[in-house]
C-alpha cells in the first residue's frame, strides 16, 4: 500500500473532523420533563413503514416533544413470533414502562399476559380488543383497546371514488385479509354501492366483489411492493381507474402503477400519503386517503397517563370514527373533488347524526 | 480435563473465539456511530472533546452492558427471579436455534447442504400443532404424541427432500430451498381453512393450545424455561452418540467425506440420502414441536421465524460438532434475547445485533482475515 496514500487519507480525515467538530456546544434542553415512561412495541414491519406503525409512532413522538415524557420503544424483527412479542413487552416493563402501546392484533395475547402479571401497568393495544384463549372476549381494567372504525371513512373515499371514476370500475385490495384490513375494503365497496343507489349509477368495486370478504383479493403480506404493482396493473388492465390499497407500504407498488398509466388515481391510507417522502413520486395521482389518526388517539392515551385519568376496560375502549375525528378522509390536494366536496361533507354529517348506517363491526 | 483445555485453545476454536470478539468490536463502533448522542457531541468535538470520547464510552458501554442484562444476568433488579431470567430467555431462544442446527450438522457432516430448516420446522410445528389441537387425548399422553407427530412431520418433510435426490439426483439445495416456499403456504393457508384457524376469528391464528399438549414450565410461569429444553440437551448427546459411536453415523460420515468410496464399500447411498435427511428434518421436526408446544401456545404463519436461516449460521460457527452447535446456539440466543433490551434500554437499533451475527458469519468463513487481523500464524493441519 502506498504509504502517500494512506498519509493523504490521514490529512484528509483530520480536516474533515476539524471541519465538523467547528459547531459550539448546545444549551441546556427547554422542555420540562416528566416522570412518566411512555413505551411502544411496534408489530412486523418497524416503525418507518410510511404507514401503520409509523402513524402509532409519530404520536409517541409528539408525546415525548409536547409533554416531556420520556419514551422507550422496541421494534420488533420482521420474522417476529409471540415469543418475541411476549420478550418485548417483557422487557418494557423491566425498563418500568408506566405505560406501554402495543401496537396491532398480533399483540393480543402478549399484552393480556402482561396486564394480567403486573396490573400495576398501564397497556393500551392498538386494532384489537383482548380476548381468552378460547376467543372469548375479556376485559381487563388495566388494557385500553384503541380501535377503529374505518368503515365510515372508507365509506366516503368510496362515495368520492364512484363519483370521480370515469370508467366506472374501480378497485381495492389487502395486504392479507385480516378483519382490520377488510373494514377498509367493506366501508369503500358501501360508499361506493351508497353512490349507486343516489344517482341511478352501476359503478363497480373490482376485488371485493364477493360476499365472503375472505374471497377478496390479496397480495398475501405486507411488504411486497412488486406484487402490488402487478395486481394493480391487472385492475387497470380491467378497466379500473382508481385503487385503494389497504396494504401498508404494498401500496407503493400501485401509486408507481398509476405513473405508468394515464388517468389513473390512488387512495392512501393509515395516515395522509400526499405528505408522506416515501409517496412523492407519484402525489399527484392521489385522490384522498383514508386517515386513521392513531397519533392522536396515542398521545391522548399518554396525557391521560400523566394527569392520572386513564381509564381501562372495553366499557372505555377507544373507537376512533369519523363523530370523534379518529378517522376522516383527506382535504383535497391535487385532485379536485369539484361539486362532489359538497355531497361528501353532507354525507359525513349524515353517518355523523346516524342517518346513514355504515356497516361494521363496530355496529352490530 | 486436559485434553478439554486444549480443545478450547485448539487454533479453530481459538479462531472462532477471536471471530467473535472481533464482530463484537466492530459492532461496537457501529452502536457509537448510530447514537445520536455520539453524533451531537461530534459536532463539536472542538469545543467540548470530552464530551465526544464520553457519549462513545456511554453509548458503547451502555450497549453491551443492556446486552448482558438482557442475556445473562440482571444485576439491576433486586429478586432472584428478576436477576436470573435473562438467561432463561437466552435458553428459551437457544431451544429452537440449536434443534434446528442439529439438524443441520447431520446433513453437512454427511455432505448433504440442507438449506431446508425453515420447511421442516414448519412441518414439525404443523403436525404438533394438529395433534394438540384436534387429537384429544389424556395430559402428558397428548404431549408425547404431539411431540412425536412433529418430529415425524419434520423426518417426512426432509426424507421427501433425500428420496428425490436419490430416485432423480435433483440438487438438494434447490430442492430445500423450494420445499420451504411450499411449507411456508401450506401454512398460510391451513390457517385459514377450519383445520387450524380458531372458531370465531377471521385473523391467520389458530386456537390457543391446550394445558394437556404443553411442555410444563420447569421453574414455574413467570420463567419460559420448559421441557424443550431438556430435550433439546438430550438431542445434542444423541446427535454426538449417532454421528461418532453409531455404525449409521460411520455411514453418514462416509458419505460426506467420499460419495464413491463409501459406494464401493458397499454403503447404500441412496437409502443413506434418505435417512441423512429424515434425521435432520426430525430435528427441525422437533424444533418446531417446542416453538408451539413451548414459548408460542399458538400456531402462526412465522412459526420458523428466522429460525431455518439461524441455524445454517450455528451448524458452521459450532463446525457441525453437536457440542459446538449448543454453545452456538446458546450465542445467537443471547444475542437475540439481549436484542430486546439493547432496544429498550439504550435504543440500540435491532439492525446491530443482525450485523454483529451477519460479522460473526464473516469472520469466520475467512479465518485468514482474523489470522491477520490478530497475527496468528497460519497452522498446518489446523483449522478443519
Amino acid at each position: 500500500m502506498n504509504k502517500n496514500i494512506l498519509k493523504g487519507l490521514a490529512l484528509a480525515s483530520v480536516a474533515a473532523l476539524t471541519l465538523a467538530g467547528c459547531a459550539s456546544a448546545p444549551a441546556e434542553p427547554s422542555v420540562t420533563p416528566v416522570d412518566y415512561t411512555a413505551c411502544m412495541v411496534s408489530d412486523q414491519g418497524g416503525f418507518n413503514d410510511a404507514s401503520f406503525n409509523e402513524e402509532a409512532f409519530n404520536g409517541l413522538k409528539e408525546a415525548e416533544a409536547t409533554l416531556g415524557v420520556k419514551i422507550a420503544t422496541v421494534e420488533s424483527p420482521e420474522t417476529a413470533t409471540q415469543t418475541d412479542f411476549v420478550s418485548g413487552v417483557d422487557s418494557m416493563i423491566a425498563e418500568g414502562c408506566d405505560l406501554i402501546i402495543n401496537v396491532g392484533f398480533a399483540l393480543a395475547a402478549a399484552t393480556r399476559d402482561a396486564a394480567k402479571a403486573n396490573p400495576e401497568v398501564k397497556f393500551a393495544l392498538i386494532d384489537s380488543a383482548l380476548s381468552n384463549d378460547d376467543f372469548s372476549p375479556l376485559s381487563l381494567d388495566n388494557v385500553k383497546p384503541i380501535q377503529y372504525d374505518t368503515a365510515e371513512a372508507a365509506f366516503l373515499a368510496g362515495y368520492l371514488a364512484a363519483g370521480t371514476s370515469k370508467t366506472g370500475k374501480v378497485a381495492t385490495y389487502g395486504g392479507m385479509l385480516f378483519p382490520s384490513v377488510t373494514i377498509f375494503m367493506d366501508g369503500f365497496k358501501q360508499g361506493v354501492a351508497y353512490y349507486n343507489a343516489a344517482k341511478g349509477t352501476s359503478v363497480k368495486v373490482l376485488g371485493a366483489e364477493s360476499a365472503n370478504n375472505q374471497k377478496w383479493s390479496a397480495t398475501g403480506d405486507f411488504n411486497d411492493v412488486a406484487k402490488g404493482k402487478t395486481l394493480t396493473e391487472q385492475f387497470f388492465a380491467q378497466g379500473a381507474d382508481i385503487v385503494l390499497p389497504v396494504a401498508g407500504p404494498v401500496g407503493k407498488g400501485s401509486g408507481q402503477a398509476t405513473l405508468d398509466k394515464k388517468g389513473t388515481l390512488l387512495i392512501g391510507v393509515d395516515s395522509d400519503w400526499y405528505g408522506i417522502d416515501a409517496h412523492a413520486e407519484y402525489k399527484a395521482n392521489i385522490l384522498t386517503s383514508v386517515e386513521k389518526k392513531m397519533a392522536k388517539a396515542v398521545l391522548e392515551v399518554i396525557k391521560s397517563g400523566v394527569d392520572g385519568t386513564f381509564t381501562g376496560g372495553d366499557a372505555n375502549q377507544y373507537v376512533g370514527n369519523l363523530a370523534n375525528g379518529g378517522v376522516q378522509i383527506s382535504a383535497q390536494h391535487d385532485v379536485s373533488y369539484g361539486d362532489l366536496q359538497a355531497e361528501i361533507d353532507a354525507l359525513a354529517a349524515k353517518i355523523i347524526s346516524g342517518e346513514v348506517v355504515v356497516n361494521s363491526a363496530y355496529k352490530k | 480435563m486436559n485434553k478439554i483445555v486444549k480443545e478450547i485453545f485448539s487454533p479453530s476454536m481459538r479462531l472462532t473465539l477471536l471471530a467473535v470478539l472481533a464482530s463484537f468490536v466492530f459492532g461496537g463502533v457501529l452502536v457509537a456511530f448510530a447514537s445520536s448522542e455520539v453524533q451531537t457531541a461530534a459536532t463539536y468535538l472542538f469545543a467540548r472533546p470530552g464530551d465526544f470520547f464520553l457519549a462513545v464510552w456511554n453509548a458503547v458501554f451502555g450497549a453491551y452492558d443492556a446486552l448482558f442484562r438482557g442475556s445473562i444476568f440482571n444485576y439491576k433488579v433486586d429478586n432472584l427471579l428478576g436477576m436470573i431470567k435473562p438467561i432463561t430467555e437466552t435458553l428459551a431462544y437457544a431451544t429452537p436455534i440449536t434443534l434446528a442446527g442439529l439438524g443441520l450438522a447431520v446433513a453437512f457432516r454427511s455432505g448433504l447442504f440442507n438449506i431446508g430448516a425453515t420447511g421442516q420446522i414448519v412441518f414439525g410445528a404443523m403436525f404438533a400443532g394438529f395433534v394438540a389441537l384436534n387429537v384429544p387425548l389424556p395430559a402428558g399422553l397428548h404431549l408425547v404424541v404431539a411431540v412425536i407427530a412433529g418430529i415425524l412431520g419434520g423426518a417426512f418433510y426432509g426424507a421427501l427432500v433425500g428420496f428425490l435426490k436419490a430416485a432423480t439426483g435433483a440438487n438438494e439445495v434447490i430442492l430445500t430451498i423450494m420445499f420451504n416456499y411450499i411449507a411456508a403456504l401450506l401454512l398460510a393457508f391451513l390457517l385459514k381453512t377450519p383445520i387450524f384457524q380458531a372458531p370465531g376469528s377471521q385473523n391467520p391464528i389458530s386456537s390457543a393450545v391446550p394445558e394437556s399438549a404443553k411442555f410444563p414450565f420447569i421453574f414455574g410461569d413467570q420463567v419460559r424455561i420448559h421441557g424443550g429444553l431438556i430435550l433439546m440437551l438430550v438431542a445434542v448427546v444423541a446427535v454426538w452418540w449417532l454421528l461418532n459411536r453409531s455404525s449409521t453415523g460411520f455411514q453418514f460420515r462416509a458419505l460426506g467425506h467420499n460419495p464413491s468410496a463409501a459406494k464401493v464399500a458397499g454403503i447404500n447411498i441412496g437409502l443413506t440420502y434418505v435417512l441423512v435427511m429424515a434425521v435432520s428434518g426430525a430435528l427441525s421436526g422437533i424444533a418446531g414441536a417446542t416453538q408451539i408446544l413451548g414459548t408460542e401456545k399458538f400456531l402462526t404463519g412465522g412459526v420458523a421465524a428466522s429460525f431455518g436461516f439461524d441455524a445454517i449460521t450455528v451448524a458452521l460457527l459450532g463446525r457441525n460438532n453437536p457440542f459446538g452447535v449448543l454453545a452456538a446456539g446458546i450465542l445467537f440466543g443471547g444475542l437475540r434475547a439481549g436484542a430486546v433490551t439493547m432496544q429498550a434500554n439504550q435504543g440500540v437499533p435491532i439492525d446491530i445485533v443482525l450485523v454483529v451475527q451477519s460479522l460473526i458469519v464473516l469472520f469466520i468463513a475467512a479465518p485468514p482475515l482474523v489470522r491477520s487481523m490478530f497475527r496468528i500464524k497460519a497452522e498446518k493441519g489446523g483449522a478443519k
